[in-house]
């Protein structure tokens, strides 16, 4: 009962300015953490999804999607990991990796078995894409780390509900 | 359509409100307001002497009348000042509009003369707040701030408008209704939770009503006394819960908490149920939360847990956990519940003898009391004896400290929107500027701010609004010339070293009153007070009186911080009591 889970929670809230800020006050204020968010348009472009990775324990949880019900710029929010429901969850990873001498056969290997892409090669590195859950994501880093990686960018998650299931505003 | 300038779609839309009454303070930003409002002479427009008073005062109406309170800003400081305010009503869901003047939209952010970001400074402890980026959208801007401040979980809105919106043009038409996709406050209870809840009730020996704030924002005082003669349970209040029930009925406990009765807190440590009903479970009521409520809370010795009535579903299971929530309006879900407790056959009465005689008990071992005194007058004296004179029915602020608590302990309230205090920020300085929006809310009313000395000087500039208007609030100062709750703290936890809290250098009150032509008086024998307050209260204007009185008295019973409900501080340690004369005060008349 009283251990730290990790939950995926996706909002719908107004697509206008400050509402990221109110979010993330929200998260500072109350100590809750963040561990990713991302945020984009929606079919609706005055709409926006967002998907938020946050921890605690199972009543903190509780607080922090009603806490997010209360702000009047959300229009709806799912926890997702609360439904009990099957959800897809993706993040994309961009790492810059050494590619000079046996690295660069080995990168290339590695990226292959990930289905990565390379999207950028110059003589010493390669820019590689990598698209997954956190466990690939995690597992592509590690394999990818004797070949000296110099910088890695990721999008933080998105998700959605699997099958005919979806958020609509209302 | 006619188009209007922004200044006039401003004032146009607060007459749509229904909005007689504004506080506010001029600047630059706000100029073309105030030169319209002479055109609208159905609006009383009162000139605070600082923008925290105006704001307080705003709240202070808006608490005592239940309707929002308004407060018209400038932009940068004029907006800063505000902050304090807004995080008072924020705290205690007061519904106050304020309206702060922005430089023009082309110089948001470029560090323009008075430019604050007020918007996101209030963000944390505003409801919602708003920057109106075009005069098009401003009408219907300040429809949905209305609408967000007095609705659900009432709370201040903050409209941040640049000039450039007040200035230009655009065609009027107030919105009549509004919706907002992110915002249905849920009013009624879910049946099957108001059943369970039933049940619950039905099988308790000891159960008890824990009442806040939620009560009185809600209207539902009748329902709770209903509710609690129904089911012949006792009932207790939170500080900000005064007035929601009658202070003089014989199911009343007093209040709980920190400095709550002994009966109170007892109540609630032995209740083998409680009934929460519009309150929060503060810290200042938990005590020590593992210690909270223990019988209640534990299914092994019958507790049968806490049923919990709230419209805001975070403050359900934030601080305690509860058992049977019930999201809604107060009101309705305790119309709810008396529906379907009539349906049951329970001999309520016989069911609950043995713990009202328990309680009546408890009471009678340690009454509120205090030691009375004919050579100084003792602060605890002077608000029984305002109850006393005033037959419990003035309307009371209070600042924030001793003052406060005794306000709260030793005056009897009748009825809901009596007593108005900062109760979860704590604001000294709030009493005196809500003591006037109060007034101007209820202009037949007798007003009075039980302050202290040091509160008192926070917002001490409104005596120029008082005289000006000529607000015929009563100011009752309780004059230690300590700051004395933390004092009482530094006494009894931090071996009597009063770091910074003598304040004996402070001015004449009397003469500061008289220099802004207000009446002064200073009381300093104890058999003064009676007779002095059947004056004071036939006196039709304001009046400033500082009443000298014993400067260690402390405010008990008191619960240490972090210790638990039931271990309470009766009395000052070791306290030097001249001989037995304690005045054993507000028995509590329980059905024998």
């Amino acid at each position: 009962m009283d251990e730290i889970r990790r939950h995926t929670i996706s909002l719908l809230v107004e697509n206008r300015p400050g509402v990221m800020a109110r979010i993330a006050g929200l998260f500072s204020s109350k100590g809750y953490n963040i561990h990713s968010l991302s945020v984009g348009e929606t079919m609706d472009p005055s709409v926006s999804r967002m998907t938020i990775v946050t921890s605690g324990h199972p009543l903190v949880l509780e607080q922090i999607v009603k806490q997010l019900r209360r702000l009047i710029d959300v229009i709806k929010v799912v926890d997702l990991t609360a439904t009990g429901e099957k959800f897809v969850d993706r993040e994309m990873i961009l790492m810059k990796v050494n590619a000079k001498g046996d690295a660069r056969a080995e990168a290339m290997r590695i990226t292959e078995i990930f289905r990565g892409k390379i999207v950028d090669v110059s003589p010493e590195t390669f820019v590689i894409e990598i698209t997954g859950d956190e466990g690939k994501i995690k597992a592509a880093v590690e394999l990818l780390k004797p070949c000296g990686i110099r910088e890695v960018v990721r999008t933080g998650k998105v998700a959605v509900m699997r099958g005919p299931k979806s958020l609509k505003l209302v | 359509m006619a188009k209007l300038k922004g200044y006039q779609i401003f004032w146009e839309s607060l007459l749509k409100e229904g909005v007689d009454l504004v506080f506010g303070f001029p600047g630059g930003a706000v100029i073309n307001i105030y030169d319209e409002l002479v055109n609208y002479p159905q609006i009383r427009h009162i000139l605070t002497r600082h923008e925290q008073g105006a704001v307080h005062a705003a709240d202070g109406y808006a608490r005592s009348t239940g309707r929002a309170g308004v407060a018209i800003v400038t932009s940068g400081p004029g907006a800063t000042n505000t902050v304090t305010g807004i995080a008072t009503a924020y705290m205690d869901s007061s519904p106050v509009v304020v309206f702060t003047g922005q430089v023009p939209t082309g110089l948001i952010g470029n560090d323009a003369f008075q430019e604050a970001d007020i918007v996101g400074i209030t963000r944390p402890c505003t409801k919602h707040n708003f920057l109106v980026k075009s005069t098009q959208e401003l009408a219907e801007t300040i429809k949905k701030a209305f609408y967000i401040a007095t609705t659900g979980r009432p709370g201040p809105v903050l409209v941040d408008i640049p000039k450039d919106v007040l200035t230009g043009e655009a065609e009027f038409e107030y919105p009549e209704k509004i919706s907002i996709r992110g915002y249905h406050p849920s009013t009624r209870g879910h049946p099957q939770q108001v059943k369970k809840a039933a049940q619950l009730i039905a099988q308790a020996r000891r159960p008890i009503i824990y009442a806040g704030g939620g009560v009185i924002i809600s209207g539902a005082s009748r329902e709770l006394r209903e509710l609690a003669e129904l089911i012949h349970t006792p009932v207790t209040l939170t500080l900000m819960g005064c007035g929601a029930f009658p202070g003089d009925h014989p199911l009343f406990l007093g209040m709980l908490g920190m400095h709550g009765t002994y009966v109170a807190n007892m109540g609630i440590s032995n209740c083998d149920l409680i009934i929460a009903i519009g309150a929060r479970f503060d810290d200042r009521v938990t005590g020590k939360l593992d210690a909270f409520a223990p019988m209640a809370r534990n299914k092994a010795v019958g507790g049968l847990g806490i049923i919990h009535i709230d419209i805001d579903p975070t403050s359900i299971s934030k601080n305690v956990e509860v058992d049977v929530p019930i999201v809604g309006d107060a009101k309705n879900i305790l119309e709810q519940l008396i529906d379907v407790i009539r349906t049951m056959e329970v001999d309520w009465e016989g069911r609950h003898r043995d713990w009202l005689a328990q309680l009546k008990g408890w009471d009678s071992q340690h009454p509120l009391q205090y030691e009375y005194s004919d050579e100084v007058i003792k602060p605890q004296y002077v608000v029984e004896k305002l109850w006393e004179v005033t037959q419990g029915e003035a309307i009371i602020t209070t600042e924030v400290g001793q003052n406060q608590m005794w306000a709260a302990l030793f005056y009897r309230y009748k009825r809901p929107r009596q007593f108005i205090t900062s109760g979860g920020l704590g604001t000294m300085g709030f009493g005196f500027p809500a003591a006037i929006g109060a007034q101007l809310g209820n202009p037949e009313a007798l007003v009075i701010d039980i302050a202290g000395d040091g509160s008192f000087q926070m917002n001490i500039q409104e005596l120029a609004t008082v005289a000006e208007y000529r607000i015929p609030v009563k100011v009752v100062i309780l004059n230690n010339r300590y700051l004395g709750m933390v004092r009482q703290w530094q006494e009894l936890f931090f071996d009597k070293k009063y770091s910074q809290t003598d304040i004996s250098v402070q001015p004449d009150f009397v003469k500061v009153a008289e220099a802004y032509g207000i009446k002064g008086y200073r009381i300093e024998d104890p058999k003064e007070v009676g007779p002095f307050f059947e004056n004071l209260v036939k006196m039709k204007e304001a009046v400033i009186v500082d009443v000298i009185v014993e400067r260690e008295e402390g405010v008990f019973p008191m619960v240490p911080a972090g210790a638990a409900t039931s271990e309470m501080l009766l009395d000052k340690p070791a306290s030097a009591k001249n001989g037995e004369r304690l005045k054993r005060l507000l028995p509590l008349n329980f059905p024998s």
